[in-house]
C-alpha cells in the first residue's frame, strides 16, 4: 500500500506564504487602518511565544502553565547581554534562547514524570520561583524596575548592517525569526518526533509501553518550547527596550494560555497565530471603547470555552467543512435534476 | 540463554501488596517458549496485578522476574518492552485520535528507533507503513487503514489492541483479558485470530472465557487470593478437584 505523502508536511505551505506576504507588507498599510508600527511587533512576538507554548500544550498535551518564566528569562539574558557585556543582536539572541533552554531544562528535568493536574501545578510553583528571583535579585535583575534602556543593537551582515532603532526594522526581524520559527515548528510537529509526541498526548502510558522514554521525550520538547519562549522574550526586551518582571508573572502566563486556547491550537497549527491576533486586537479594538476591555475578553474566553472549546480555528474547519459537504450536496442535486 | 532449560520467561515467589491490602502473595509462574500459557481466576484475584509487575508497570515487594535468564524485576515497562515483551489492555488503551494505520507505525521497533529525528517525516517511510498495513491485515483490520482508531468498532478496537502489542514482533505477548465485553461472534472470530497466532508467538492469557482459554491454552493456571492454587494442562484442570469446587470447573 503506498501512501502519498500529503501536501501540508511541505517546507513552506500556502497558508504560510499567505501570512507571511500579509506580515511583510504590514507596515504599508497598519496606520491606514488605524493602527501603529508597534502593535506588529508586539503581535509577531507574542505569536512566536505561543506557537512553541502550543508544542506543548496542543502537540504533547502537557499543561505548562508558568510559561512567562522562559519569556522572562529569555527577556533578562538579552538584556544583561548588551548592557553588562557588549551590544550585539546575534549573541543576545543566542544567549537569550539559550538561557530559557537552560532554565526550561531545570525545571523539566523537575517535572517530567508528572502528568496532568500534577504536571500544571509543578509548571506553576516552578514559574512562580523564576518571577519571585527576578523581583528579588536586585543586582542581577534590577529587582521591579527590571533592567532598562536595553539597546536595540545594530544587525550586523558582515558587508552591510540595519539599524533596529525604528519600529519598522524591528518589526521585519521579528517577522524573518517568526517565519523561521514556524518553518521550523512546522517541520517539527509533522516529524517523526513530532508524531511521537502526539502519541504521547493522546496515551502515556501506552507510548512506555510500545518502548518509548517517554520521560525524554517531555524533557527535550519543554526545553525546546522553552528555547522558542527565550527568543520571543529577547524580541520583547528589544521591542520594549527593557526588561521586567511582569512578564514572567502567573497572569501573563495566562494570557499565552489564552491565546493558544481561544485561537483553537488544539486543533490547528495555526491557533496560537490567530489567538495571538485576536487577544492584541480585542486590545487595542475593545481597549479604544472601555477600560474594561479585559473583562470581555475574559467572556469571550470562557464563551469559548463553553461552546467551542476547540476555538476559532476549529470554528473555522467546522465551516469549511459544511460548505464542502453543502457544495458537494447541491453538485448532486443539481446532477440529479438534469439526469431527470 | 543462560540456561536451556530455563523457561523463557519466569516468575518466583512474587509479592505485592497495596497499603495492607496483600494483591499477590506468593506467585511462581513459568512460561515455556513457543507455548500459550493460560492465567484464569476470579475477579479481583490479582491477575492483571500479576501482569502489570512482570511487565514493569509496578514493582513486586518481593520475588523475582526472569525473561531469557535476565533478571528484569522492578525494570521500566519501556525497558521490558525493548527486550521483546508486549502487552495489551483489558481496558482498550490506545492512541484514540491516530488512525488505525498510525497506530502501528509508532509501536514499530523500526519507528520508535528514530523517534529522535525532528524533521523526516513517518509519511514518507513506505516500507513501515507496509508493515504496518500487514499487520493491520493479521487481525483482520484490512481496509480500515485510514479509520481514527476511536471511531472503530468495539470488537475493531480490542482486534487493534491486540495489532499494537503485536506490532513490536514481541517475543513473549501478554493478552489480558483479549474477549472482554465481546458479543459471541467477535469472540469466535477473535479466537480464530489467537489460533493463527499461536503458531508464531509466544503467549499468556488473561481470560474469563473458559472454553476459548481451554481450547487455546496448552498450559493454564489459576490464581486464587493473590496465590497459584493449580496449574496444568487443560486436560490436568478438568480433573483437578480445585478447579471443580470452584465455579470456573462447570466449564470444563
Amino acid at each position: 500500500m503506498a501512501l502519498k505523502p500529503s501536501t501540508s508536511e511541505g517546507l513552506v505551505t500556502r497558508p504560510m506564504l499567505i501570512l507571511f506576504a500579509v506580515l511583510v507588507s504590514l507596515p504599508l498599510w497598519i496606520e491606514t487602518v488605524g493602527l501603529y508600527q508597534y502593535l506588529g511587533i508586539e503581535i509577531v512576538v507574542w505569536m512566536i511565544y505561543a506557537l512553541g507554548f502550543n508544542l506543548l500544550l496542543g502537540y504533547t498535551g502537557l499543561p505548562s502553565f508558568g510559561h512567562g518564566a522562559y519569556f522572562g528569562v529569555g527577556a533578562y539574558a538579552f538584556g544583561l547581554v548588551q548592557l553588562r557585556v557588549v551590544e550585539s543582536l546575534w549573541l543576545g539572541l543566542l544567549v537569550g534562547i539559550l538561557a530559557a533552554m537552560v532554565a526550561g531544562a531545570l525545571v523539566a528535568g523537575l517535572i517530567s514524570h508528572r502528568r496532568g493536574i500534577y504536571y500544571a501545578l509543578m509548571t506553576i510553583a516552578c514559574g512562580q520561583v523564576f518571577w519571585f528571583t527576578a523581583m528579588k535579585w536586585r543586582s542581577v535583575t534590577g529587582g521591579e524596575d527590571g533592567l532598562l534602556n536595553v539597546a536595540r543593537p545594530t544587525i550586523d551582515l558582515g558587508l552591510f548592517s540595519i539599524g533596529l532603532r525604528g519600529n519598522t526594522p524591528l518589526y521585519y526581524l521579528a517577522v524573518a525569526l517568526f517565519g523561521v520559527t514556524v518553518i521550523g515548528l512546522w517541520r517539527l510537529v509533522h516529524s517523526r518526533f513530532g508524531t511521537v509526541l502526539k502519541a504521547i498526548k493522546q496515551n502515556e502510558m501506552r507510548a512506555g509501553f510500545v518502548g518509548y522514554n517517554v520521560w525524554l521525550y517531555k524533557f527535550l520538547v519543554f526545553t525546546i518550547s522553552a528555547g522558542i519562549a527565550g527568543l520571543a522574550g529577547s524580541l520583547f526586551a528589544m521591542a520594549q527596550k527593557s526588561a521586567y518582571p511582569d512578564v514572567m508573572s502567573l497572569h501573563a502566563a495566562g494570557l499565552v494560555v489564552m491565546m493558544t486556547l481561544i485561537g483553537g491550537g488544539f486543533v490547528s497549527f495555526w491557533g496560537p497565530v490567530v489567538g495571538a491576533t485576536v487577544f492584541f486586537l480585542a486590545r487595542d479594538l475593545l481597549g479604544a471603547f472601555t477600560e474594561t476591555w479585559l473583562l470581555w475578553y475574559g467572556l469571550m474566553f470562557m464563551g469559548i470555552v463553553l461552546f467551542k472549546p476547540e476555538g476559532i480555528a476549529g470554528a473555522w474547519q467546522e465551516a469549511v467543512r459544511r460548505r464542502r459537504t453543502a457544495r458537494a450536496r447541491t453538485v448532486a442535486d443539481l446532477s440529479d435534476s438534469r439526469r431527470k | 540463554m543462560a540456561d536451556s532449560a530455563e523457561p523463557l520467561f519466569v516468575a518466583s515467589h512474587l509479592h505485592k501488596r497495596f497499603g495492607h491490602q496483600v494483591v499477590l502473595e506468593e506467585i511462581t509462574l513459568a512460561f515455556r517458549q513457543g507455548e500459550v500459557s493460560g492465567i484464569m481466576g476470579p475477579n479481583g484475584a490479582g491477575k492483571t496485578t500479576c501482569f502489570n509487575v512482570l511487565t514493569g508497570r509496578y514493582k513486586p515487594d518481593r520475588g523475582q522476574v526472569r525473561f531469557d535468564g535476565e533478571d528484569i524485576t522492578g525494570l521500566p515497562p519501556r525497558t521490558i518492552a525493548r527486550k521483546g515483551v508486549s502487552r495489551s489492555f483489558q481496558l482498550i488503551n490506545l492512541f484514540n485520535d491516530f488512525t488505525a494505520l498510525e497506530s502501528i507505525l509508532v509501536a514499530l521497533p523500526e519507528v520508535r528507533e528514530r523517534g529522535f529525528n525532528m524533521i523526516g517525516s513517518l509519511s514518507r517511510d513506505s516500507a513501515a507503513m507496509d508493515r504496518a498495513a500487514a499487520i493491520l491485515q493479521q487481525v483482520g483490520l484490512a481496509g480500515k487503514e485510514r479509520e481514527p482508531s476511536k471511531m472503530l468498532s468495539y470488537g475493531d478496537r480490542r482486534a487493534l489492541e491486540i495489532a499494537v502489542a503485536l506490532a513490536p514482533e514481541p517475543r513473549i505477548l501478554f493478552l489480558d483479558e483479549p474477549t472482554s465485553g465481546m458479543g459471541t461472534q467477535a469472540t469466535i472470530r477473535l479466537a480464530n485470530l489467537l489460533a493463527d497466532l499461536k503458531r508464531r508467538y509466544t503467549m499468556v492469557i488473561i481470560e474469563h472465557d473458559m472454553k476459548f482459554l481451554f481450547e487455546l491454552a496448552d498450559r493454564i493456571s489459576v490464581i486464587h487470593w493473590g496465590q497459584v492454587i493449580a496449574e496444568g494442562s487443560p486436560a490436568e484442570l478438568r480433573a483437578n478437584k480445585w478447579v471443580q469446587a470452584s465455579n470456573l470447573g462447570k466449564l470444563a
